[in-house]
């Protein structure tokens, strides 16, 4: 398919693939056996301005946006979804500090993060507050030119590993959702420390860890937007991160079906290759056609994202429920071409089978993407109604 | 720290097809890289930049289109590209390819160290390296797995042996030969891509370089190549245990029943 990416867009796709190729797939496995944090990785991606190509020239970035966000995370996943993760989880922590921060937090923020000196990582989840995010019981009480911190967030990517978090605590617990605020906490902050390490499912790579702030002061100037505002900040950067989601299940279901083809191409059974019956042929197609399919939404959305398109939040939503769905179907039918083998842990797909899940798990499961789908569907036909 | 490095472009392959009537390489239809080798060549000169100041020049002898090959180094950090491409230069044997890039290095002017793949992929010949260090009638090491020091006056390198290395210090200017212990060479940079892509790169002519004309091209090639195969694999061999006396014994057994003595 053609998608009309500029010179420079096809710059950053093929070295961010070349990296992928080189760099990534042959370590893939080992890391999700070990389940160790790929530092050696993260410090090419930096040092091959990867972290620079979603952030404005005048913070270090490149000047793209979310959809170059996208390009590198889609490839980046074709090879390992848990180093992908890790790099765009940095893109989520830096996006409540581009939307919402003030001039000086992006001049000491962005530009670390935009040459991948410092990881960031977004931290909104607890353990009784999921997808009910209004449940959040984290406090940021305000104590002169400090807010005090305490409270316990979980299943944070990048967590322990990232040295910029923006989080979500409620300055007002009476006001509920309206008494939320972000707030950007540095590694190494007294009263901050990190608990828990989670042994996943899939994404082993990348760090999954509880954040601790217990009696935690952090300077007043590091709340980003307003006291209050915090939910929306959540729900703004959401808006921008679900299409890299979809990227990175774009990339995952992209490697499995790659993997798929060659595979059903040498297995021989019944005295020829796999790939020349019809039945094999038929869900190689199909899977095909719905990556395509999905890849089409994720940069659709994520061009309209950096166009500043009002109402981004369906969208926004759709591109990371269809994408996520997609991929853990095609990577399940992957497991199926490749048979007893793809079951094995010796061969790649049972591995993106894994770490497709996921995705259809955070940044809001995808039962809260069809919510605000729904909710956005009925909104407007209300307000259709109104006009009449 | 003025750095030169001599790359070369040749075809991506491991698999070489040669002409059997000309007895040279078949390029076409075949995409070109960077000589492996001269990855780490310009990764280390790199390197030492980024650790000593300075710039590094790449340059290279051939056909117009190395001109990607400059640029992809630019792309990793080199700050300048030569390119000395003339039809009079085509057809040069290692000699002529010597002559040729030790003249376009006396043109760039100072340097203090040059540096060079252990030897090209296609050809493997290892000789164009300590060839443009006899035509500068400079000092050179082949090999280097490591450089240990640089100061204003000499460099100290190891030089890989089949077993163990060599530790060598010698006067600068000098040139080095490396090998893929050296180092790992990095991933390109979007900046040094778009660096890359804005970059002029300097082209030089036989005549800018005033070459001699019988020293450069064909004409400058006293190489004939009669053939080229690839030579059987040496069978195994045996080893023969025992105490000293017992297998003294047993070799001249040997030897006997093979008729040597």
């Amino acid at each position: 398919m053609e998608y009309f990416l500029t010179e420079e867009q096809v710059m950053i796709r093929d070295l961010a693939r070349k990296i992928a190729e080189e760099k990534i797939a042959p370590k893939a496995q080992e890391l999700d056996e070990k389940g160790e944090f790929p530092w050696e990785i993260i410090k090419v991606l930096a040092q091959s301005d990867l972290f620079r190509v979603f952030l404005p020239e005048e913070y270090g970035g490149l000047g793209g946006g979310v959809f170059e966000l996208c390009l590198v995370t889609e490839e980046l996943s074709r090879a390992c979804s848990g180093v992908a993760v890790s790099y765009a989880a940095s893109a989520l922590g830096a996006f409540p500090i581009l939307l919402y921060g003030t001039e000086e937090q992006k001049k000491k923020y962005l530009s670390d993060i935009a040459s991948g000196k410092k990881l960031t990582a977004f931290a909104i989840t607890e353990p009784e507050a999921g997808s009910d995010a209004g449940a959040i019981q984290t406090t940021a009480v305000k104590d002169g030119d400090h807010y005090v911190l305490n409270g316990t967030k979980c299943f944070i990517t990048n967590g322990g590993e990232a040295e910029i978090y923006t989080i979500i605590a409620m300055t007002d617990k009476k006001k509920g959702a309206r008494g939320a605020s972000a707030l950007i906490v540095e590694k190494g902050t007294e009263g901050f420390t990190f608990g828990k390490e989670e042994d996943k499912m899939g994404i082993r790579a990348s760090a999954t860890r509880e954040l601790v702030f217990s009696d935690c002061k952090v300077p007043k100037e590091n709340l980003i937007g307003k006291e209050g505002g915090g939910f929306i900040v959540a729900m703004k950067t959401f808006d921008s991160s679900r299409p890299g989601i979809g990227a990175q299940a774009v990339g995952i279901a992209q490697g499995a079906l790659d993997r798929a083809i060659d595979y059903a191409r040498e297995r021989v059974q019944f005295g020829h290759p796999i790939s020349s019956f019809q039945g094999i042929q038929h869900m190689l197609a199909d899977m095909a056609t719905q990556i395509e399919a999905a890849r089409a939404l994720v940069y659709a959305v994520a061009r309209m994202v950096d166009k500043g398109c009002k109402d981004i939040a369906r969208p926004s939503a759709m591109s990371k429920l269809f994408a996520s769905d997609m991929a853990m179907k095609v990577t399940t039918d992957a497991v199926q071409i490749f048979g007893g083998y793809g079951y094995m842990k010796e061969y790649p797909v049972e591995k993106m089978m894994r770490d497709a899940k996921i995705t259809q798990i955070y940044e809001g499961t995808n039962q809260i993407q069809r919510n605000i789908i729904a909710l956005a569907l009925i909104k407007e036909a209300a307000k259709r109604r109104k006009k009449k | 720290m003025e750095i030169i490095v001599c790359i070369k472009q040749v075809p991506d392959t491991a698999d070489i097809k040669i002409d059997p009537k000309t007895n040279t390489l078949i390029r076409e239809g075949v995409p070109s890289i960077i000589n492996p080798f001269d990855t780490y060549a310009i990764e280390e000169g790199v390197r030492l930049k980024e650790k000593y100041q300075g710039k590094v020049t790449v340059i290279s002898m051939g056909p117009p289109q190395v001109e990607d090959a400059l640029r992809e180094a630019i792309s990793l950090g080199v700050d300048e590209g030569v390119l000395l491409s003339d039809r009079a230069f085509a057809g040069a044997d290692t000699l002529a390819t010597s002559y040729t890039l030790a003249e376009g290095i006396k043109k760039i002017g100072k340097f203090d160290l040059i540096i060079c793949g252990k030897q090209a992929m296609d050809g493997d010949t290892a000789q164009v390296g300590p060839g443009i260090a006899e035509k500068l009638n400079i000092p050179h090491v082949t090999y280097v797995k490591k450089i240990e020091e640089i100061k204003d006056d000499y460099v100290q390198v190891e030089r890989l042996m089949e077993e163990g290395y060599e530790v060598i210090r010698m006067p600068l200017p000098a040139l080095i030969t490396v090998v893929k212990e050296i180092n790992e060479p990095r991933m390109p940079s979007l900046k040094g891509k778009l660096k890359a892509k804005n970059a002029q790169i300097i082209t030089w002519s036989a005549k800018d370089l005033e070459a001699e004309e019988d020293r450069i091209g064909l004409q400058g090639s006293p190489t004939q190549v009669i053939k080229i195969f690839t030579p059987q694999p040496r069978g195994k061999g045996e080893t023969i245990e025992g105490t000293p006396p017992e297998q003294a014994a047993k070799l001249v057994e040997k030897l006997r029943e093979t008729k040597i003595v």
